[in-house]
């Protein structure tokens, strides 16, 4: 019987029942554009700063510090272009990692073709940055440190407030993409000394196509749509009422419910991780085995490729996803796998499932079932597994 | 993901031909672990017929479809029909294959030439119009 298990919530997540029933009277009912002035444009003004308000509140940011956007990617963009070209009177080098979502890298890569100096740090065989290397990074023309919350492949957590400490020490701002991490794990700006941080919508049971970047007050930054006065003339655009109220309902719901989902997510992660590894020989765990995103797995398997597994899985109703060429779009596998030290044919050999809160113990007992029987289906067709068993004899 | 005909999903799913056949007639190997791609094809040739055909690949759902397709279409053949069978053949009978992944049946293209041209070393004769395979297989060794 084909079973229907959604292990792919890293890429994106299906909106949550209570968003959903807090959106629909916007696209109806509550149509008005925020910035008029009669009855119906109130309440969508009112809906935009009740928003503000619960992104504010999950983050201890204040309300004037939450802009929304168009969503992670945006943010990221706006981060990194805005701060760039408005501190580039004092230096024009940024700090950075290798394993940061492409949101990031090509920016960084565009603002190298207009003159900008990048340092890529390089991470452990976990995926962390050394605070050594960032330390040595850093130099007096550093206008910027990026260093993402938690990487959505491997889903490592940075030391994001020691990092904090050290861009505040040296005057440096500090931006974090957070889109993972957001709703997942407890963030707080001010602790954390992070000067900017991206969030998306879609990744926490919001809608696609919103998000929202957290600049603090005082941060020099250049505006990134440049129109009307909306977002206080740095992000300007009717706003896109119905998707921010779902992305607060939803920041508000997370947030709340953290803790609990935590321990859950913790439990299933840790029962999906350990019963591969036990029963599938040649696998092993990418990424921080404690420091790592409560729903994330990832784990490399000798022998095969990714996007035969992916398609085998599918064909069991298993949603996953896979850092294998093949499903990069690309002929390297992906950039965060060779970044730990995984040779090519492992990294081909990757499998990510990241679970949610509503996701359950049964559906990871049914990928355990499912999931040997699929990896020893592909390596009886392998040819390196031929050539393996014949040399351990 | 990529979008498959019926017919890969089918290959892919139910591949035909997966093994190996003791003292094959000639083996070739192509591709490799870095790209994420390698096939091994067997071959046995009786009175210049190939009388069976297998093969084991590491690789995606597009690779194992078309070592799968490309082991049945030779089987029966002579070897100079072998020869004719080229990728497009291989795509067509699989109805297409998405432009990313054209690179597979060129692959299996290659893979029956090298079983061939293994076939030809073994048994001292020239197959005209045959090219010896390129050699790119180190990585086979290293993982």
């Amino acid at each position: 019987m084909k079973t229907n298990i959604y292990f792919d919530n890293a890429a994106t997540t299906p909106v949550r029942k209570e968003v959903y029933n807090e959106i629909l009277p916007y696209f109806m009912q509550y149509y008005g554009n925020a910035s008029s002035v009669y009855n119906i444009a109130r309440e969508s003004k009112k809906a935009l700063e009740k928003a503000r308000q619960q992104v504010a509140k999950a983050l201890n940011a204040d309300a004037e510090e939450i802009y929304f956007t168009a969503g992670g990617s945006e943010s990221d963009n706006f981060a990194l272009k805005g701060v760039a070209e408005a501190m580039q009177k004092k230096g024009k080098h940024i700090i950075t990692t290798q394993i940061e979502h492409h949101a990031i890298l090509h920016t960084c890569e565009y603002l190298q073709q207009r003159g900008f100096e990048i340092t890529y740090l390089p991470v452990d065989e976990y995926g962390k940055i050394r605070l050594e290397d960032l330390k040595k990074a850093i130099r007096e023309d550093t206008i910027l440190i990026s260093v993402m919350f938690a990487n959505n492949e491997i889903g490592t957590i940075q030391p994001i407030k020691q990092i904090g400490e050290i861009a505040k020490e040296k005057g440096i701002y500090f931006h974090t993409d957070a889109v993972q991490a957001v709703g997942h794990i407890k963030i707080d700006v001010k602790e954390m000394n992070i000067d900017l941080l991206s969030l998306s919508g879609h990744k926490l049971c919001a809608p696609k196509g919103v998000g929202a970047i957290y600049i603090k007050k005082g941060v020099t930054i250049q505006p990134f749509v440049h129109g009307g006065a909306q977002e206080k003339k740095r992000r300007a655009g009717t706003e896109n009422i119905a998707g921010i109220v779902g992305l607060g309902k939803a920041i508000e719901l997370a947030d709340k419910e953290i803790e609990e989902n935590t321990k859950k997510l913790v439990y299933l992660r840790d029962k999906l991780i350990n019963g591969i590894l036990e029963n599938i020989p040649y696998s092993k765990l990418n990424g921080h085995p404690i420091d790592r995103l409560p729903g994330n797995c990832n784990i490399s398997f000798d022998f095969i490729e990714g996007e035969a597994m992916l398609l085998l899985l599918d064909s069991k109703g298993i949603a996953a996803s896979s850092g294998s060429a093949c499903t990069s779009g690309s002929l390297d596998p992906s950039h965060v796998l060779l970044a730990i030290g995984l040779p090519h044919e492992k990294a081909h050999g990757s499998l990510r499932m990241t679970l949610e809160h509503y996701n359950t113990e049964q559906e990871v007992d049914t990928v355990l079932k499912e999931l040997p029987m699929i990896v020893s289906k592909l390596r009886d067709m392998s040819p390196l597994y031929e050539t393996f068993l014949k040399e351990k004899k | 993901m990529m979008e498959y005909s019926d017919k890969v999903m089918e290959h892919f799913m139910n591949p035909k031909n997966v093994g190996e056949i003791e003292n094959a007639s000639g083996i070739g190997t192509v591709g490799n672990a870095k790209c994420g791609d390698i096939m091994k094809v067997y071959i046995t040739v009786e009175n210049g017929i190939i009388k069976d055909a297998k093969f084991k690949t590491f690789g995606c759902g597009a690779a194992i479809a078309t070592s799968s397709m490309a082991t049945e279409l030779i089987k029966g053949k002579t070897i100079q029909q072998a020869l004719e069978i080229t990728n497009k053949t291989v795509m067509e009978a699989l109805d297409g294959l998405p432009p990313v992944k054209v690179h597979c049946s060129c692959l299996a293209e290659e893979a029956l030439h090298a079983a061939l041209w293994d076939y030809a070393q073994k048994n001292n004769i020239v197959i005209e119009g045959l090219k010896k395979p390129v050699d790119d297989i180190e990585h086979l060794h290293n993982v």
